[in-house]
């Protein structure tokens, strides 16, 4: 008799660690690597093919990979209650988690459909917090040139203040995680971005990227924003 | 008379500026893209000669130029005493004075009649700090390729203990201005260093450059800093 009450309650803690396991692996989110909305060659002649398909299927894809594998790190480190391991795992989770964000706005953010001029609601938000979408393009232009390194520029939006922003941010740091502004358009500033067709001249990458940049996104990104 | 003493004086104060500001000009160094003592060329299959002379011609150039505009403006604003411009200049400074000096060392660390293991001084003191320069290779790879954004792995020389060390930088952070240690050999992983031929593969690249190392240039600086 005994011994099948042993029997039972090791059954029972297998059957809890397993049930703990799949909780677990359920609780995590994998994150996978979205779909472009156009081929690799629609936003041509302003970013061509070949950039964009080793930009997306290359180095976004190697991001998503090792958030993943960083992520399921980190859960174990939770789980086991060890700081040190998750202290030590924070800049992998940063850059591969940031790279992920940003990317996945960034693809949206453009269009073979885009460029011209944004209206409506976001229009009204430019003209009021830098005076016109020239001006507006000009410092956004400038701050995107300006990163040292690798890095992003950025159009976000300041719930506190209600006003949009330009922003710069290193490496693959988030904006919303960094600064506490809502991305709503960035630049990748990344030599991977621009380097097989504009070689060091980053300013005429920057200049072309405006050609191709989906205003429609960027005003729902703007109006989710406000929420 | 005292017309002429007040005459004499308004020359003597404009002809004691004109010998400061002469002097200013003197004291300040001005910067030159050092040349290669190789063809662009020279360097393949390793690395190719687009990549050399856009990497020269045009990356290192910039910094150079960049590098005296901002000692002339440090000049100015130290004249004055003025702190805050002093600070202002700073980034630029760490960012285009760490570029040139980057640069510099790495053009020589690098040679078409280089590769093989080094031998001698260099070797004895690669086997007793790492164990085999077999060792020091990987360590040093690794510590490159895993450079997250733009930077630079090094292997260093630590006065203070006399020993070899593996370091990375972030962007164009000079190593001994960062960090202390002597720089002997460096491996630029700005993307602008290998994306024409290696793409996002950078593994390839740091395996490949291995190459084309100058050891005997590393061994008379492992002497230099040695002194």
């Amino acid at each position: 008799m005994l011994c099948r009450v042993v029997q039972m309650r090791r059954c029972a803690a297998t059957l809890s660690q397993s049930i703990n396991q799949a909780a677990a692996a359920a609780a995590r989110h994998k994150h996978t690597l979205p779909e472009l909305t156009y081929d690799y060659g629609a936003l041509e002649p302003s970013i061509n093919a070949e950039i964009m398909q080793l930009h997306h299927s290359k180095h976004h894809a190697t991001y998503v990979n090792n958030l993943n594998v960083t992520e399921e790190k980190y859960q174990e480190a939770l789980a086991k209650g060890d700081v040190t391991a998750q202290v030590a795992l924070q800049p992998a989770l940063r850059f591969n988690g940031g790279g992920h964000v940003n990317h996945t706005i960034f693809w949206t953010n453009l269009s073979p459909n885009g460029g011209g001029e944004p209206q409506g609601e976001l229009m009204e938000a430019i003209k009021r917090d830098f005076g016109s979408f020239q001006t507006m393009k000009e410092k956004m232009s400038a701050a995107t040139v300006a990163v040292q390194g690798s890095g992003w520029g950025w159009l976000g939006y300041d719930k506190e203040s209600g006003r949009l922003r330009v922003a710069a941010c290193s490496n693959q740091d988030p904006l919303q995680g960094t600064t506490g502004l809502i991305p709503l358009l960035g630049i990748d500033v990344w030599e991977h971005a621009y380097y097989l067709q504009y070689k060091n001249v980053r300013p005429d990458y920057v200049k072309a990227i405006w050609n191709v940049i989906n205003w429609e996104n960027v005003t729902e990104r703007l109006q989710s924003a406000k929420k």
